[in-house]
């Protein structure tokens, strides 16, 4: 039985660093390595991360995370108004609250699996949205969105004659490249925590979870307070997303928390590869790649791309990819989105893999359960049949006529 | 078995965090002062950047859309392509069609899907990646007084497109933020005797606002505004921004014993209410004795032709109009026709008199030094823009011109030709004493970025 190791873990854990930490030398070639970009693939990277928590691990598909987000991202903003421009007590606040609303979401919720917890989430999701929009505006300030004003309070802040414009992390700006240092050392963090999450027996469970969860129910395993746990915890990760977006642009708008924002972090798990550690990060940088770079291509910049073509063609050529860009970034993203989905199921990690021959984990199939296909979760090996690994299934996974996983 | 092998203990943890930590401090050092400017986005090379952030997506497209064609057209004119446009009218005038101080413009844009958010992200990109040394447009209050406050921050002059909340240059203004645009206080001004004239002095008035900073401001400025008229506010409803369906908030209208519904809504969200309430038969209904009547306080001609045959008769106020008698006006519409093929809208013209003002200011001011050009910028009068003899206010940042009060035409030539000035109110009229906002513009000290 082949097992990835603790020094295994650890050099993923170093590269993962060393990409971060290299980071604007890396994206500087495809016109991303600018901090405010960055320190957004690092935020929405943690924010990924905990969603794969649920998601990946357990199976079930939270259409709300979006409102952990925002809440996050109001707590923290309320902590810059109030309390200190200092980040700490922020991120404490909005990981307290986010967890909290989470606990309170999930406990509900988590009594339905599938669809219906989907949209339960999706919801509750929808009615935190809304509120902040309407009931809730003395707080969130609506559609303004709620800023940090030179005249608030910051009672803790006074008491101590400390003053900052800006959010800080013991007196240095969380802003350009500090910003997203430090935003990148959280976003390290996190995935270090996943990836213990992931390896820890509280990760089997979950993964139990998401392989059968009526066979744990018979084998007598109460597997409601796994998921919740799971469920608080991925809502903390978003409070944590929420409070870095807020640390790093002061501005918390309702708008976070829309659907469509819950919708965007699915796609950035599903779009890298659910359930493995890098996948979701990969995604997140994938969309937020579109969102800001592709959107702002326009027509001049094309016909300077495209200028060894000869006139004739340019023009059409021009015209006809001018719908891809601009505000048809969305297109492009819906196509490769699909594109994902239909060759390579199990995200861009799976592609990575078959490029790189990596053995994984033959997919583990029951119930109509989605593929598990997570290069460094192998410890799920365990309990297939010893012949497994030696019938070449490694070779084609794709066609691999799975056996399901039967006592 | 072997589970306990795969986790992690604690000392690995401590050992990988500081491992961490010293990977991540290591680039810090020579990466710090990569900008060292004297200034934020200083022009270097032969080429100056200007950063266009405009709403290509969300409830108010339309606007950004043609904020985005004037903009282009602004910096063909600059580089001394093409007919010229107001660069031939305008007085005082320092630029000399070679671009500004002998760099030629070059421009980005990115798209604030109408949401502030995403609006000041957008900024951002164009302000750290692309080296934009000025950012202009949007189409909501909300975007502006974001990306207006995040330009002040950072020390980059944000000249705003269209924004007509108070807020903008009231309480939320900045040093760095400069508006052409009027706001909800003018409309107000210009709007109530207009409305007490053609409606009577003794109506009930019903408000549904979009719910943010600018809805807030001229539901304000309106109902003080009629209420000096004589009118009673009956109540104030707010509604969300981009909400499609106003059914559930026009319905109660009818037996709230208003006979005037003010829509304090722009962009699709108003073609989308004014569109409904004239379904839900509105306009032909008679309330306490008087005719139902509906009032857009600002509504402009992209509006218009999205409402169709609604806007027929409905009053407002707008900031421009293609349709007005100057030379400076003919210019504008004449040039944005040849190029687009349709007359320019306000937003059109409020964005492309912004890039054209910034552009003169750095000719006098001689620098792209923000300091000097605020101060170019603030106290400056000047004529031949297409709104009259306009002041461009120091205390605020405000500019004063004259304001239309506009009507639906019943009998429109073309689809162009849809709003009829009723009114224009001198510049005069409508100044205010910039106190009655409170705010405080801050440092206009030039800053490293």
């Amino acid at each position: 039985m082949k097992h990835i190791s603790k020094t295994a873990d650890f050099i993923l854990l170093g590269c993962f660093a060393l990409a971060v930490a290299l980071g604007p030398f890396i994206f500087a070639p495809i016109g991303a390595g600018y901090p405010d970009l960055l320190q957004k693939f690092a935020i929405y990277g943690i924010f990924a991360i905990g969603f794969n928590i649920l998601f990946g691990l357990t199976g079930y598909l939270s259409f709300g995370h979006a409102a952990f987000l925002g809440v996050g991202s109001y707590a923290a903003v309320w902590s810059f108004k109030l309390v200190s421009m200092e980040l700490l007590p922020a991120i404490g606040l909005s990981v307290l609250l986010a967890g909290l609303l989470a606990l309170a979401i999930g406990f509900v919720s988590l009594r339905r699996s599938g669809i219906y917890f989907s949209i339960l989430t999706l919801a509750f999701a929808q009615m935190c949205y809304n509120m902040a929009y309407s009931v809730l505006t003395p707080i969130t300030n609506g559609e303004t969105g709620l800023r940090v004003l030179r005249t608030d309070p910051r009672y803790l802040d006074s008491a101590l004659g400390y003053s900052a414009k800006m959010p800080t992390l013991f007196g240095l700006e969380i802003t350009g490249w500090t910003g997203y240092y430090i935003c990148g050392v959280v976003l390290i963090a996190a995935f270090g925590l996943s990836n213990a999450i992931f390896r820890s027996p509280f990760g089997m469970t979950l993964r139990a979870i998401k392989s059968n969860q009526n066979r744990m129910g018979y084998t007598g395993f109460n597997s409601r307070p796994y998921l919740l746990s799971a469920f608080v915890m991925s809502g903390m990760f978003a409070g944590l997303a929420g409070a870095l977006l807020a640390a790093t642009d002061p501005l918390a708008g309702a708008e976070r928390m829309q659907w469509t924002a819950s919708g965007e972090v699915v796609l950035m798990t599903i779009l890298g590869g659910a359930g493995t550690l890098l996948g979701p990060v990969i995604g997140t940088g994938i969309i937020k790649y579109f969102e800001n770079i592709f959107s702002a291509y326009n027509e001049t910049m094309l016909s300077a791309m495209f200028s060894f073509v000869p006139d004739g063609v340019r023009e059409p050529l021009v015209k006809f990819m001018s719908l891809f860009v601009g505000d048809g970034w969305q297109l492009t993203l819906g196509l490769i989105f699909m594109a994902v989905v239909i060759f390579l199921p199990g995200g861009v990690m799976e592609g990575v893999m078959r490029l790189f021959r990596v053995k994984h984990t033959p997919r583990v199939r029951s119930l109509g359960d989605s593929p598990q296909r997570d290069m460094l979760g192998e410890s799920i090996i365990e309990e297939m049949p010893s012949d497994y690994d030696s019938s070449g299934a490694h070779k084609h996974p794709a066609k691999n006529n799975v056996t399901p996983v039967a006592p | 078995m072997s589970q306990r092998k795969t986790t992690l203990d604690r000392r690995t943890i401590l050992k990988a965090g500081a491992g961490g930590a010293l990977a991540l401090a290591a680039p810090m050092s020579f990466i710090r002062g990569a900008w060292a400017d004297d200034f934020c986005n200083m022009p270097k090379g032969s080429t100056v950047t200007f950063g266009f952030n405009i709403p290509l997506t969300g409830p108010y497209a339309d606007e950004g859309n043609d904020e985005l064609r004037a903009y282009q057209l602004a910096v063909k004119h600059l580089n001394g392509e093409g007919d010229g446009g107001m660069l031939k009218t305008m007085k005082p005038l320092a630029l000399k069609g070679n671009g500004v101080l002998g760099k030629k413009v070059a421009f980005v844009s990115g798209d604030t899907q109408t949401k502030a958010d995403a609006a000041r992200a957008s900024a951002k990109r164009m302000i750290e990646k692309d080296g934009a040394v000025m950012i202009t447009g949007g189409s909501s209050s909300a975007e502006a007084v974001a990306v207006q406050s995040l330009c002040h921050d950072i020390g980059v002059i944000f000249m705003a497109g269209l924004t007509h909340s108070n807020d903008t240059t009231g309480k939320d203004k900045r040093a760095y933020g400069f508006r052409h645009f009027f706001n909800a206080y003018m409309s107000g001004v210009a709007l109530g005797p207009v409305l007490a004239e053609a409606y009577g002095k003794d109506r009930a008035a019903y408000h549904l606002t979009a719910d943010y900073t600018w809805g807030w401001t001229q539901e304000e400025s309106i109902k003080d505004a009629t209420e000096k008229q004589g009118w009673k506010t009956i109540k104030a409803v707010r509604t969300p921004l981009g909400a499609g369906d106003f059914s559930q908030y026009i319905t109660p209208v009818l037996n709230s014993g208003a006979d005037v519904l003010i829509l304090n809504h722009y962009g699709k969200d108003m073609i989308n209410s004014l569109t409904q309430a004239v379904q839900f038969g509105l306009r032909e209904k008679m309330a306490n004795g008087k005719k139902f009547e509906i009032v857009v306080p600002l509504f402009s001609e992209l509006m218009a032709q999205g409402a169709g045959e609604n806007i027929k008769g409905i009053i407002g106020t707008a900031n421009w109009d293609w349709k007005l008698e100057d030379e400076a006006t003919r210019a504008f519409t004449k040039s944005f026709g040849a190029a687009y093929g349709t007359p320019p809208s306000q937003a059109a013209q409020t964005c492309y008199v912004q890039a054209i003002l910034y552009a003169d200011a750095c000719e006098r001011a001689g620098t792209f030094n923000p300091t000097q050009v605020i101060k170019a910028l603030e106290g400056f009068e000047f004529d031949g823009l297409g709104n009259g003899k306009t002041l461009y206010r120091g205390a605020d940042h405000q500019c004063f011109k004259d304001v239309l009060v506009v009507q639906g035409k019943d009998n429109p030539k073309d689809k162009y030709d849809l709003l009829n000035i009723k009114k224009i109110v001198a510049a005069k009229d409508v100044t205010y004493d910039p106190a009655i906002f409170g705010g405080e513009l801050g440092s206009s000290e030039a800053k490293k970025c």
